[in-house]
């Protein structure tokens, strides 16, 4: 599809907009982080089971803590956990994504059956295995999401890498002599990068969704961490009492951010490669 | 390439995945810091020396993890999975009782988020930049971006708390025997999950119909089909239907992943008693072939789902039939 003059500005301008947002929620949760007052999180920091009002924006909870700044310091949680884990994913990708492509058929035989393997058990499951296996804990979250996102993008990476590996600068780089490693880590890993980057951006959010579902169920951080899903697992009891605000805040912040960091994966996949989304 | 032969091909494929599966979750949990005797006696029981020397021995904790493997992989080849540490029943009766659960639970959210979904993403696609459009395409953004068991809460909160209608959880009335509970009931117990996951179902598949039919109706071949004098109703039968349904229904094949997943989240939400909230428990609480056999169960799932992919995709689409 030809991008008409008229277009890219405007998809320039909608990139630019949604980092924005990204970037004022990022600083407002960061910023809540380091200025809300930690004692707010401890029982009987307000009433207990009061409804949001002006004191409490979202309310307190059964013990009386505040529940605005339990969940902006769940998302700041949800935040790092998440750009710790796509990173993590992301560079799996990239790692096995070009070794497939590159490295003869014995590889990529042996990295598709990889693929094949990860992408066969439900996404959910296998990280719950491998956070039972890690033993829960911070550890077991990092290691359950990073270890079972990266598959997609790595079969883009590998279908991106197979088009450009029959290249003439990379025959000449190799008729020159220059080593395997050499080609893929100087040569064609910068080529991807724009492709990492969408790929990056745009597992961020399920990542974040997966860290707040694996909390919510139970594996991860102990009961006192103010993460998303802990506060939804922990206001579920209290729900049928009546207290909605403890179920609806957590959850339409963490939809928010989600959102935020969904449109602007979008926008830089539709500027980057405008043929891939039809705006 | 001949049916039998594929379908050799296929079941090579599902034995080369499950035992890719079995080994992998095996290494795991194998190499996992929880002592499988103490998850079984319960973490307050003492145990002498000795006894739990023995126990090992009786257990087989006491050979090599290939050996182990081997024991446990040849077992699970005549039907047996093991016994359930939570349960002290058979994994395999565990499974039994809870899978009719959770595939009634997953049948109805994926028919009615399937049928649903294509059809928004054909109406979206057609009034394309109209406002149904606008609202189609706000409803999948926003659902792709909602947490499954939040959504679950939020229809508790509302259904069950503020309107009445549905009972806060479990398959059945509170202290009914389970065969007790008449259809009514079970039904009255069913419709919060099952609404969940279709909703959550929705999004992805109408997104998709909408890209796929807005593709058909901006090609050639409809430009000219126009040009005939085809109204649209008719463009839509005899073009835009053709060519969007082998993908969406291929799609909706694939869901099978997302699909268990998500319905972990909704039963546990809801204490429904499927598989899922049963996974939960089962990792949990420590009970190594309860989770093992759910693991193996849900990879055979999705399998047949993209295999069934396959094939339907190969029925409905005469160029994939010619290429295989």
């Amino acid at each position: 599809m030809t991008v008409s003059a008229a277009r890219r500005p405007r998809g320039r301008r909608d990139l630019l907009v949604s980092l924005a947002v990204v970037v004022v929620v990022v600083a407002c949760v960061v910023a809540g982080g380091l200025l809300l007052d930690p004692a707010q999180i401890r029982p009987n920091a307000g009433p207990p089971s009061s409804p949001p009002g002006l004191r409490h924006l979202f309310g307190t909870d059964h013990l009386g803590r505040d529940m605005f700044t339990r969940t902006v310091h769940g998302l700041g949680l949800s935040l790092a956990i998440g750009v710790l884990t796509a990173a993590v994913g992301t560079v799996i990708s990239a790692v096995l994504g070009v070794c497939a492509a590159l490295f003869g058929r014995w590889v990529d035989g042996l990295i598709s059956w990889i693929i094949d393997l990860a992408i066969g058990i439900p996404h959910l499951i296998f990280m719950i295995l491998l956070a039972f296996v890690v033993g829960g804990g911070v550890p077991g979250i990092v290691l359950g999401i990073a270890l079972t996102h990266w598959m997609s993008l790595a079969l883009l990476v590998r279908a991106d890498v197979r088009q450009i590996r029959g290249a003439e600068f990379l025959l000449v780089s190799r008729g020159l002599g220059r080593s395997p490693l050499f080609i893929a880590w100087r040569q064609v890993t910068p080529l991807i990068l724009p492709q990492l980057l969408v790929g990056f951006v745009l597992m961020f959010p399920h990542v974040i969704l997966h860290e707040a579902a694996l909390t919510f169920l139970g594996f991860g951080f102990s009961p006192q961490t103010p993460a998303i899903g802990i506060l939804l697992s922990e206001g579920m009891p209290h729900i049928s009492s009546g207290m909605w605000w403890l179920a609806v805040f957590p959850g339409v912040t963490l939809l928010l951010v989600v959102l935020a960091v969904a449109r602007l994966g979008d926008r830089i996949r539709t500027v980057l490669d405008p043929a891939t989304a039809h705006a | 390439m001949a049916l039998g032969e594929l379908t050799v091909l296929r079941l090579l494929r599902l034995a080369t995945l499950l035992a890719g599966v079995s080994a992998l979750a095996f290494t795991l949990v194998h190499a996992s810091p929880i002592d499988p005797i103490q998850a079984y006696v319960g973490a307050d029981v003492g145990l002498t020396d000795e006894q739990y020397t023995r126990l090992r021995e009786h257990w087989g904790l006491d050979r090599s993890p290939v050996e182990q493997y081997l024991a446990w992989a040849g077992s699970i080849l005549q039907g047996d999975l093991g016994v359930s540490t939570l349960y002290k029943v058979p994994v395999s009766d565990v499974i039994a009782t809870r899978f009719g659960a959770s595939l009634a639970l997953m049948g109805v959210a994926w028919l009615s988020s399937g049928v649903l979904g294509y059809a928004l993403g054909v109406v979206a696609a057609t009034r394309r930049g109209r406002f149904v459009d606008r609202v189609v395409s706000w409803y999948s953004y926003t659902l792709s971006a909602t947490p499954t068991f939040w959504l679950g809460i939020v229809f508790l909160v509302v259904f069950s708390v503020w309107l009445g209608w549905f009972p806060v959880g479990l398959a059945g009335p509170y202290g009914v025997p389970s065969d007790e509970v008449g259809f009514t009931a079970r039904v009255h117990h069913f419709v919060l999950p099952a609404l969940t996951l279709s909703a959550v179902g929705v999004a992805n598949i109408a997104m998709h119909t909408r890209e796929k039919m807005t593709d058909v109706l901006n090609s050639d071949y409809v430009a000219f089909a126009r040009a005939r004098g085809e109204s649209p109703g008719q463009i839509l039968r005899n073009h835009g239907f053709r060519n969007s349904a082998a993908p969406a229904v291929t799609l909706q094949f694939a869901y099978f992943s997302e699909l268990f997943g998500g319905s972990v989240l909704a039963e546990t939400v809801f204490s429904y008693p499927g598989l899922g909230s049963t996974l939960t428990e089962a990792a949990l609480g420590g009970d190594v072939p309860l989770l093992l056999g759910i693991v193996l169960i849900s990879a055979v799932f999705v399998f047949a789902g993209n295999t069934i992919a396959d094939v339907v995709n190969a029925a409905l689409d005469p160029r994939v039939r010619s290429r295989t």
